[in-house]
């Protein structure tokens, strides 16, 4: 590991200035699930880590008029065990499916939605897009794991997040300071993450000395949400494809539905049409593999990965029914 | 015990071995206090860090290490490699860097000036037209015809003809290979130490030696605990060397261990083999016929797996077997537990399966029909499959719960049986065993034998123990050192059979004359003494205690030396076994889940019925990694190892490994044939076992391993029987 420097502020106010030193040269430590490896492969470089871990105020979950303000370093653990987060069903799910003492004890859910992609070309230093000589190495590659939808430009990996399918389908907000004392803004999940055309844009609309500091989660009343993570371990492992729901239901039939991939696009990907299609229909498994076949028709994949496309497939669809009590318990 | 022959005793008198018994250094392994060679840190210790090539293929044009040295706290760079010199996969080291900290040697690694030309590579080891257009492959490595193939076809009442595969994985030893070595310069001991990650310790030191110009006898090769070698720790190997010289020339102990990727990437790999299979066979299932072709690559090397066991376990009347290698730009190969056998049980087993289904047969039924056509191996050993098969039928209730090809169920998740088997030599080799009895009635055994945690040193320990008489707490056994006499390498799965014979007949001989001067002393007729619960006796009559039986050994101690192999009875060689899994396939997500595998293991006497079944129980959750998930994935687009890391490398995880039911299969004719060894035969057909229950639950066989749900998906929707 490259040497750098460490700072560990107590405010948010020390963090976002920490943040701008070394031209912006920084990074933030929260949990350190993933950083720590990334700057022992070198796939990333640091001139400081500015560990957000002493700042009191992102230390706890509380209660908002609306919803509920998850601090940054609230780990996988504590959002499991709040009561404040017992009618987001997906969220616990998800948290369950970690399936990971250590990520589930030290990883953050804020570190989970700002982390890097898993794609190997990254991770083996060829960069987010993952380019040598001009060429798209994850296009001409091995590609098995990469993007099956939103991947007609340079970017072919897939976002990394694993709550970031249920947090933008419960319409999450996230809270960004930066980069002046002043600054400070709440910017809708679904728009938080890029999907770069250059490799300096990065994955999330981040921009340096800014910093994630909560996650504000609505709470709405009888909100039914599931979550279904195709995962290939029973241990400790990243989904290949993922979908969350919150549905809102009459009876059997769905009143207003939100359905979101992961780790199928750069970004979450959101099934606008699979979603209306599915309004006004009485919600049984028939039906949740139909949405299923709407969400992943419009899937563009590449030459290794047609597979992810029915794994999508079936992630929409379980999700649907794991979020009515209708998933056969077997297949969790 | 009482007509001095040369035996294990009668079974049923037997306190320790057939026992089950916990490993004496498991509290140590468990608890941290076993000290494996990455743990030494002796005072002064520098540590190194490697630069290695990131290219499939290249030539070095530059190559500049000074700058590296004027780092404050770095001693040492050894060069692996020159300028104008070759790389020929992704990870062949070049240099390494001994320094003050792991961190600064890091730092040096950055700081060395080197420039690659990338050359053209070859990483594809699968499509063999691909490598053929790349003029990459070596071909007819194998071709070989008996009999009349063709025609035995033309009149076949039923013709199969698949495509079958596995991939290259890595050792993946959870303690990389790696050496401290430090250098003696007083006149007492050896002038060399290398403390070394190896499975050989008795003869890695004359490599040592002979690099550095030094005797045998100067260098000791210390080995007390190794985490995991799997047939690729037999060598000093160049970073040995590497650390060794880099310790000499700073006066400072230097320890070198690969770093995650490179131990994925350079110290060996088991090859991979793919198959074109016919198979003929009349209608009551005699197989008449098989030909295959198949290539792989073995790295820049341009072998492929052993054609000469194809088909495995099996000699057809009539078979054509031919082979092609594939030169690549992938790391080497080292021999994998079981070299071959997994990748041949998973080309023939799968293709005899798919016959079954053809013949519309059971598998087990179609094994049994075909008992009377076993190899020269196979055969030597006796017709042991009918019982395992039988065996392992009831443990698996095969009968009940078996079904016709693809019909597993009407849901998403379909279930599956399926059934290999295999074969392994295990016969023991040279192998010498110090045994010491003192006057204070301590017993020790001493061998240059190595524990790949197995339970070597537990087993050594318990034939002293049963030998002696004595509780298994009251004897030691040490091993893990060059300075011990010859002990054999680990590999082969001939340890277990090596030491125990040796220390067997060393301890039976201590006791001897342990007992002619109790004899003496006691005034009794020595041929009738025996020893046993902490005494010496005649017939029922203690005559003294094991402790007044040392006090007459005197300040001399008594020592024998054991050796093994003789063909004493005490051990033996040839095991089968048979492998039997139960699956669910998930045909929306491609996820298999084993929900049972049972094992039927031969292995002759077993010493230690927990070790044994340890072995076994390790072996099918290597093969389940093999089978589903674990696999070296090369890039072509950059001609790397793509997947070298712990979380792309996929590996089981606990609850990946479902129920194992594991039996050592021992009757009287096991335990009357004496020890033999158990390493490397149960991790053979459990891949094909998995392989054939996948093509049971589902109707489509999913033709190459590792059986991911990209694959799995793949072939459900090809549809490809």
């Amino acid at each position: 590991m490259r040497p750098f420097e460490y700072v560990s502020p107590t405010t948010e106010a020390e963090a976002v200035e920490a943040l701008n030193g070394h031209d912006g040269q920084t990074m933030v430590l929260a949990g350190g699930t993933d950083l720590i490896s990334l700057l022992q492969r070198d796939a990333v470089q640091t001139q400081r880590v500015v560990d957000i871990k002493k700042i009191d105020t992102l230390k706890s979950i509380e209660q908002v008029d609306d919803g509920v303000l998850i601090g940054a370093t609230v780990t996988l653990d504590e959002a499991l065990e709040s009561p404040l987060l017992a009618g987001h069903d997906s969220i616990a799910q998800v948290i369950d499916g970690h399936r990971a003492i250590q990520i589930q004890s030290s990883g953050t859910l804020v570190g989970d939605l700002c982390q890097m992609p898993q794609c190997w070309y990254f991770r083996n230093g060829f960069g987010v897009l993952g380019r040598k000589d001009g060429e798209s190495l994850a296009e001409l590659g091995d590609n098995r794991y990469h993007a099956v939808f939103g991947n007609a430009g340079p970017a072919k990996f897939v976002c990394a997040s694993r709550f970031a399918p249920s947090m933008v389908a419960w319409g999450a907000k996230v809270r960004v300071i930066g980069p002046t004392p002043e600054d400070e803004q709440f910017v809708p999940l679904e728009y938080f993450f890029v999907t770069p055309r250059l490799e300096s844009q990065g994955v999330t609309v981040l921009k340096q000395g800014q910093l994630v500091t909560h996650i504000w989660l609505p709470t709405v009343a009888d909100m039914k949400s599931g979550s279904y993570e195709v995962l290939e371990s029973k241990g400790l492992d990243r989904p290949q494809a993922a979908a969350s729901v919150c549905l809102q239901t009459e009876g059997d039939f769905v009143r207003d539905a939100r359905i979101v991939m992961g780790h199928v696009a750069p970004t979450p990907w959101i099934a606008h049409e699979a979603a209306r299609a599915l309004v006004g229909q009485r919600l049984d498994e028939d039906m949740a593999g139909h949405i299923g076949d709407l969400a992943v028709s419009k899937a563009t994949p590449l030459s290794m990965n047609e597979y992810k496309v029915a794994m999508a497939r079936a992630a929409v669809k379980r999700s649907l029914l794991r979020a009515v009590g209708k998933l056969d318990a077997a297949l969790v | 015990m009482a007509e001095r022959t040369i035996s294990w005793g009668p079974r049923a008198s037997n306190k320790l071995i057939g026992s089950e018994t916990t490993r004496i250094d498991g509290l140590d392994k468990a608890s941290g206090f076993a000290k494996y060679t990455a743990d030494m840190n002796q005072a002064g210790t520098l540590y190194a860090r490697l630069l290695t090539c990131k290219h499939g293929h290249a030539k070095i044009t530059r190559l500049n290490v000074d700058a590296a040295k004027k780092i404050a706290g770095v001693h040492t760079v050894y060069l692996f490699k020159n300028e104008g010199d070759e790389c020929n996969w992704d990870g062949d080291i070049v240099a390494a860097v001994a320094a003050e900290t792991a961190d600064l040697a890091e730092d040096g690694v950055r700081a060395i000036e080197v420039s690659f030309e990338e050359q053209p590579h070859v990483v594809d080891e699968q499509d063999l037209e691909a490598a053929r257009a790349a003029e990459a492959t070596k071909e007819g490595i194998v071709d070989r015809t008996v009999g009349d193939p063709d025609k035995a076809i033309a009149e076949a009442d039923v013709v199969h003809e698949g495509y079958y595969g596995i991939h290259t994985i890595s050792h993946m030893c959870l303690e990389p290979h790696g050496a401290h070595c430090s250098w003696n310069d007083g006149d007492d001991g050896p002038k060399l130490i290398a403390r070394h990650s190896t499975q050989a310790v008795s003869t890695t030191g004359k490599q040592f030696a002979s690099k550095f110009g030094l005797d045998a006898a100067d260098v000791r090769v210390v080995c007390n605990f190794i985490g995991g070698g799997f047939g690729s720790k037999f060598a000093a190997d160049e970073w040995g060397w590497a650390a060794a010289q880099m310790s000499k020339d700073t006066g400072r102990p230097v320890r070198l261990m690969l770093d995650r990727a490179t131990e994925l990437k350079t110290p060996g790999t088991r090859p991979s083999g793919f198959a074109n299979v016919t198979l003929a066979a009349k209608k009551d299932g005699t197989i008449t016929a098989w030909k295959s072709h198949h290539w792989g690559t073995n790295g820049p090397q341009g072998g492929t797996i052993d054609g000469n066991q194809m088909p495995y376990v099996f000699e057809f009347e009539n078979k054509k077997v031919e082979a092609t290698g594939i030169k690549t730009n992938c790391g080497p190969n080292r021999a994998w537990r079981a070299p071959n056998h997994p990748q041949l049980c998973a080309i023939t087993d799968t293709a005899m399966t798919d016959l079954a289904a053809k013949l519309k047969m059971d598998p087990v039924d179609l094994y049994k029909a075909n008992l009377g056509q076993l190899d020269k191996v196979a055969k030597e050993n006796g017709d042991l499959y009918r019982a395992q098969l039988d065996r392992a039928s009831e443990l698996m209730d095969w009968k009940k719960n078996f079904h016709a090809h693809g019909e597993g169920g009407t849901g998403a998740v379909k279930r599956g049986l399926g059934v290999a088997l295999h074969r392994w030599g295990g016969q023991s080799v040279k192998c010498e065993a110090e045994v010491r009895l003192f006057e204070d009635g301590a017993a020790q055994v001493s061998i240059g034998s190595q524990d790949l945690g197995t339970g070597t040193r537990t087993v050594i320990a318990m034939v002293l123990a049963e030998t002696c008489g004595l509780p298994l707490e009251k004897v030691t056994a040490k091993i893990g050192s060059s300075e011990y006499v010859y002990g054999n390498p680990s590999g082969g799965s001939i340890t277990v059979g090596s030491v125990s014979g040796g220390t067997r007949r060393a301890a039976l001989a201590a006791v001897w004359k342990l007992l002619d001067k109790v004899a003496t002393k006691y005034d009794v007729d020595g041929s009738g003494l025996t020893v046993g619960d902490e005494a010496v006796w005649s017939g029922k009559k203690k005559v003294c205690s094991w402790k007044d039986a040392c006090r007459l050994i005197g300040s001399v101690p008594i020592t024998e030396l054991g050796e093994s192999p003789l063909d004493d009875g005490l051990t033996s060689k040839l095991v089968g076994g048979v492998q039997m899994a139960d699956v669910s396939v998930d045909t929306d997500t491609g996820i298999v889940r084993i929900n049972r595998m049972v094992a039927v293991q031969d292995c002759g006497l077993v010493i230690n019925q927990m070790t044994a079944k340890s072995q076994v129980y390790g072996g099918l959750i290597m093969g389940i990694a093999y089978a589903l998930s674990e696999e070296r994935i090369m890039d072509n687009q950059t001609g790397r190892y793509i997947n070298a890391d712990m979380e792309n490398y996929r590996l089981p995880r606990i609850g990946d490994i479902g129920e194992l039911i594991v039996e050592m299969y021992q009757p009287d004719s096991e335990y009357n044939r004496g020890v033999v060894g158990l390493g490397e035969p149960p991790v053979i057909s459990t891949g094909a076992a998995i392989a054939n229950a996948v093509a049971n639950a589902t109707g489509v066989r999913v033709p190459v391993l590792p059986m991911t749900p990209k694959r799995v998906l793949d072939a459900l929707k090809g549809g490809q029987a």
